[in-house]
């Protein structure tokens, strides 16, 4: 049941690579300190090092103590300002890259609440919370560590480069070419190990959701005696993971020795040329001696950065997984048909208000600038739908309905038949492929679609709960609910009297999906939530379906108070629930085969018929 | 708890060994080169000897390349250590997740759960592959960079004995002051991980209720909160660079200082000095390696404690009373039986419940919602423990049963039930793992599943979604039956199970039970009274306690509730 919306996107590292940083950019006076203080500190580093030889010649050697004394001060205050700047930087860079991470898991979610439902259908929960959690931690640690280091070693490199030049330029033709062997190393095995991590965050996204579902069925896990097969399973995955990960360590892991061992032959073939030189008088000794110590430094550096590289690689293909579910396309939402709350005139006419007033109207905007206001009411009408959630496969076949404010509709029909489809499209849950849907004569692709749900309230099969409180739990319908108001709902539903013999009432907080509740208690506070909320078009999709009889007869009194007034579309199998509508529509294989009411579909004797009447054939 | 982890590295100590070895002698390769290149510098240019240049050069780079060598070789080997220590530790977590009872996983929720085995394993994994070569190395470096420093000049070398503690302490505030806060930034992530997990679940309904502002406001907190959370966290840690710096500062110029005086004195040379100080930037620099291994120690220590107490969580449901039985009839016998989930709960769920089923039978069991049926039955297959009485199948406790035979002869459809991401028929072969295509078929046909699977995309291979998203209510259901007659069942239990199927063809499927399954006990908990019509026994159950027992015939002439319950249906003609 799920049309595939997401798109895949060609991995491409240059341009993660920039979007990860237009998140820097969005804290660019914090970055901009963060890197005058990593120069600072690095001088203070440098200057400091490079102050040592001037001490000893200088001082030391001709025995000038206050000499000695007055410079070991100066140091003592450039080291003293690099500490500061290296504390400065390093709390910066910790706050900053906290921030960048909260705001790209922020993003990530609030896209989240855009994706369409077939998204959610398609994607397994636990490979999607692995995005959240696994996926935005290798930025983290990324953040946290290398871009300091980078800059850093960044000023190192042209600083000690810089140092080379002026020695010998001749000589320092060959430093760079290492370096440039280096990088081009770097680059060459980055690609590789990329992939590795790429596989990485893809298997661990796998062990997640695995684990996910498997907490979540845990029940029928047992049931079945099928730990057992589970655990293969999950130790198949775990190896893909385990396997990915090595490789993708290894890989990176590598970069470092052959950096090293780069930096060793770029020493080696630096001293022996520069032998040759200072023996063929192209230099002298002394130059040559501190010329082989920064050729020895180069090499800090670079290793640094290496060390560096695997953070990196990590963070690029978690921030890749990020950015692609970002990618996925929203769900459809161009309507510009809006709710807003209306007040009566006393010749009848609407106008526009701020207070809730219990009335509300759509309001359309018209081509010469002003706005229609056309009032709710509830008349919902299909004409010629057809659906399918895949092209191939049409689940709806011209399917025209209507119902007329006030009225009770219902489906029935076997199972499959598209009961809850038909309901799914009211509220745009899914697209139609072709005819309309209108609902007090506007397409209801024309209005906005926060604002199409929020005239609509839904009980549907599976009841879900929230952590937290019974109360909140019956908010969610409407959130500024007062208890009182909540009290009713509950009582309406008759779920006031469970609740009240729970430990803590109303204020019994509720776990993981609520499942100390049984089911059918579930489905009374679904009811009560949707009682909450009262909009004008009320959907239950057996939503009595775990209730039992004499329950439900106790709730029918509310739930005839509840639909008063409204348009109700109802799926129950239980036939009681749908008898006194004033139209019910049978379904077969996506079609309307008979449609009526109760009376009506009795003399017809058809499939109504045989489903009522089932009964009496089998006493 | 180390030594806990240490464990599971067992398998690849060789690797381990291999890993110490290679870091070991590329640090000892990594201090001999530098001889040689002051050899080069030194001997060979001062005194103009072109071979010995070029001699020492290749020397150089025959070192380089052994260092490279095992340099290589201990990224490898200490990846494969890491990683493979990270997978013994999921592994274990994973089963022992499986032994857990439902109140094991209330304890600690699924996305916590979730956390626990993933990100926190993560953590420790990472440590080992890339904390390895500076834990080794350091060491290696500062006792050589020290017994030299020491041999230069022991009096200088005594600044050391000030310095170490200073950082020592410095090392040990930090690590004390951010060990509880990692713990801390786990949990919020935990927390994230909840809300996204159940805005995933309950999409539909933040969907219908245009609740995405609000989910995306109480998401804001948790992200929030783990945000303040890390970032205190890693305030502390990274204070450990400066620290460190402050130290080494302030060592370098007390040498220098000191030193100097020295000179003066003329207990000490010159060149002396600059070989003292550039082995005090070694020595600083592997304290600076030490440092870091630390806190990642620490950060692992936050998780390690997250993952031991998933390892010692004591499992609720033993097999310590087992003996050698096996399910052969089929009866089952409630004996006063008293349940309740918590112990410190002050009513019980279920009181007093006493019930004999005699194999084969049918019993149907009825009653108002909250009720307690589905809690009765799922004491049956030990889902849970009784809390008094005794619950026997064929006379025997069900304690006596292992797990596994007991949960192979009882076979149930659970009221929520799950299905799971995979096609059709690898949800059916839940049931029996090798069951061909014709078993598989006759259960669907029992269960009256053949009689949509044609409609779906690829029949038995079409791909059901997490929660079997892809088919409707009351096809899950029937699948859900299907899947548990695969089993072959001595006892099938099944919790209202066909609530949301047609009557037509619930009968179907309820023919297509007895033809199947003639021997096996069937304990069917429903709605309807037509579902439990024909049982043998019908139980009306009102709140946890039997209210009676009997026919339909007995319980419609005497019993009030159940009158009651069939008037109810008796209007709605619902039967």
């Amino acid at each position: 049941m799920a049309k595939y919306v997401g798109y895949k996107r060609p991995k491409d590292t240059k341009k993660t690579m920039k979007r990860l940083l237009s998140y820097l950019a969005g804290h660019k006076l914090s970055m901009l300190a963060v890197t005058v203080l990593v120069i600072i500190s690095s001088m203070a580093n440098i200057m400091g090092t490079y102050l040592l030889k001037p001490v000893i010649n200088d001082y030391i050697v001709p025995r000038d103590v206050p000499g000695l004394l007055r410079m070991v001060l100066l140091m003592g205050l450039v080291y003293l300002a690099g500490a500061l700047a290296t504390y400065g930087y390093n709390q910066i860079m910790v706050r900053t890259s906290q921030r960048i991470v909260g705001e790209i898991r922020q993003d990530l979610f609030n896209h989240t609440q855009k994706l369409p439902l077939s998204y959610f259908d398609t994607n397994t929960h636990g490979e999607l919370m692995s995005r959240f959690t696994n996926d935005v931690d290798t930025i983290s640690e990324a953040l946290n560590n290398s871009f300091t280091l980078l800059i850093q070693s960044f000023i190192v490199v042209t600083g000690t480069i810089t140092m080379l030049i002026v020695l010998s330029f001749r000589l320092s033709l060959i430093v760079i070419a290492f370096l440039l062997l280096m990088l081009l190393f770097i680059r060459h095995n980055g690609k590789k190990s990329k992939k590795y991590f790429q596989d990485q965050q893809k298997y661990l996204g796998s062990v997640n959701s695995f684990i996910e579902e498997m907490v979540g069925g845990q029940k029928v896990e047992k049931v079945f005696n099928h730990e057992d097969q589970d655990f293969e399973e999950f130790c198949r995955r775990n190896e893909l993971l385990r396997d990915a990960s090595t490789k993708a360590l290894t890989h990176s892991g590598m970069m470092v020795p052959v950096i090293v061992a780069l930096s060793y032959f770029n020493y080696a073939v630096s001293a022996c040329v520069g032998g040759l030189f200072t023996l063929a008088g192209l230099m002298d000794l002394g130059s040559l001696a501190s010329y082989l110590v920064y050729v020895r430094q180069s090499a800090m550096p670079m290793n640094q950065f290496t060390q560096q590289v695997n953070f990196l690689l990590s963070a690029l293909s978690g921030a890749e997984r990020i950015f692609d579910m970002m990618d996925v396309t929203p769900e459809i939402d161009d309507g510009t048909v809006t709710l807003c709350p209306v007040m009566y005139g006393e010749d009848n006419t609407l106008t526009e208000c701020r207070e809730h007033t219990g009335s509300f109207a759509w309001k359309k905007p018209l081509e010469d600038g002003t706005c229609q206001l056309i009032p709710l009411k509830g008349d919902v009408r299909f004409s010629d739908v057809v659906f399918g959630y895949t092209p191939e496969r049409k689940i709806l076949n011209d399917i025209s309905l209507y119902a007329k404010p006030g009225q009770k509709i219902a489906f029935v029909g076997s199972t499959g038949a598209g009961k809850t489809t038909i309901i799914n499209l009211i509220n745009r849950f899914y697209e139609i492929d072709s005819g309309l849907i209108t609902y007090d004569g506007i397409d209801i692709r024309e209005i906005k679609k926060d604002d199409l749900r929020r005239s609509l309230s839904m009980v549907i099969q599976d009841t879900h709960l929230f952590t937290g409180t019974i109360a909140d739990n019956i908010r969610y319908g409407r959130l500024d609910a007062t208890d009182e108001e909540v009290k009713n709902a509950a009582k309406l539903a008759n779920a006031d009297s469970f609740i009240r013999r729970l430990s803590q009432g109303y204020r019994t907080m509720l776990h993981s999906d609520g499942d100390n509740l049984s089911q059918g208690q579930r489905q009374l506070l679904a009811i009560a939530r949707a009682a909450v909320s009262r909009p004008p078009v009320l959907i239950l999709d057996e939503a009595t379906s775990s209730i039992d009889t004499r329950t439900e007869r106790l709730i029918e009194k509310g739930m005839d108070r509840l639909m008063q007034n409204r348009t109700v579309f109802v799926i129950a199998h239980r036939l009681s629930t749908v008898r006194n509508s004033k139209a019910i529509m049978v379904l077969e294989k996506g079609e309307i085969i008979e449609r009526g009411d109760h009376d009506d579909l009795l003399t017809l004797k058809g499939r109504y018929y045989q489903l009522y009447t089932g009964q009496y054939e089998l006493e | 708890m180390i030594q806990r982890f240490l464990k599971y590295l067992d398998q690849y100590r060789k690797y381990t060994v291999l890993a110490i070895f290679c870091i070991v002698a590329e640090t000892m390769f990594e201090l001999i080169i530098p001889l040689i290149m002051a050899d080069i510098v030194d001997v060979g240019v001062a005194s103009g000897n072109k071979a010995y240049i070029l001699q020492k050069g290749v020397l150089m780079v025959f070192c380089a390349l052994i260092s490279l060598i095992l340099g290589a070789g201990s990224a490898k080997f200490a990846a494969i250590c890491g990683q493979g220590l990270g997978a013994e530790i999921r592994k274990a977590e994973y089963r022992k997740l499986q032994s857990f009872s439902f109140a094991n996983t209330d304890h600690f929720s699924t996305s916590s759960l979730v956390t626990r085995l993933t990100s926190d394993v993560t953590t420790i994994q990472n440590s080992v592959s890339t904390g390895m070569r500076p834990a080794f190395r350091a060491p290696v470096m500062m006792l050589t960079s020290l017994i030299f420093s020491f041999m230069i000049n022991w009096k200088l070398a005594l600044v050391f004995l000030v310095a170490a503690p200073t950082l020592g302490f410095l090392l040990f505030e930090i690590v004390l002051h951010v060990r509880p806060l990692y713990g801390k930034m786990q949990t919020a992530i935990d927390l994230v991980n909840r809300i996204v997990r159940e805005n995933l679940t309950a999409v539909r309904v933040v969907k219908s209720y245009v609740r995405g502002d609000y989910e995306i406001e109480k998401f804001t907190e948790v992200n929030d909160n783990l945000r303040t959370a890390s970032e205190k966290a890693f305030r502390i840690a990274v204070l450990n660079m400066p620290a460190m710096q402050f130290v080494m500062y302030a060592t370098i110029l007390c040498i220098l200082w000191l030193g100097g005086n020295l000179i003066f004195a003329g207990s000490m040379q010159v060149g002396e000095l600059t070989g003292f100080l550039s082995y005090v930037l070694q020595v600083l620099n592997s304290l600076m390696m030490i440092s870091n291994v630390f806190l990642m120690l620490t950060r692992s220590m936050a998780s390690g404690k997250r993952i031991l107490e998933v390892l010692d969580e004591k499992i609720e449901i033993t097999e310590d009373k087992v003996r050698d039985l096996s399910v052969e009839r089929g009866d089952i016998t409630f004996d006063h039986v008293y349940f309740k989930y918590n112990p410190d709960a002050e009513e019980y769920v279920l009181s007093d419940i006493s019930l004999k089923i005699k194999g084969g039978q049918t019993v149907g069991i009825i009653g108002g919602t909250g009720s307690a049926k589905s809690t009765l039955v799922q004491l049956i297959p030990r889902l849970y423990d009784i809390s008094e009485g005794r619950l026997l199948i064929d006379g025997k406790p069900v304690d006596e049963y292992p797990l596994r035979h007991l949960r192979d002869a009882v076979a149930m459809v659970l009221q929520k039930n799950t299905l799971f991401s995979g096609t059709v028929r690898d949800n059916l072969r839940w049931g029996k793992e090798d069951a061909t295509q014709e078993e598989i078929e006759e259960a669907c046909r029992a269960a009256c599943v053949d009689e949509f699977i044609d409609r779906l995309d690829h029949g038995y291979d079409t791909e059901l979604g997490q929660g079997g998203v892809n088919v409707s209510g009351g096809q899950k259901q029937r699948l859900c039956i299907a899947r548990a007659l695969l089993k072959k069942p001595k006892v099938l239990i099944l919790d209202d199970s066909t609530s949301a199927v047609d009557t037509a063809t619930e009968a179907k499927i309820r023919e297509g039970l007895l033809r199947s399954m003639p021997d096996a006990t069937k304990i069917i908990i429903a709605q309807r009274i037509t579902s439990v019509l024909h049982a043998d026994q019908i139980v009306i159950l009102q709140d946890g306690r039997i209210n009676a027992v009997g026919t339909h015939e007995s319980l419609l002439s005497s019993n009030p509730i159940y009158q009651e319950i069939y008037q109810s249906q008796q209007e709605g003609a619902d039967l």
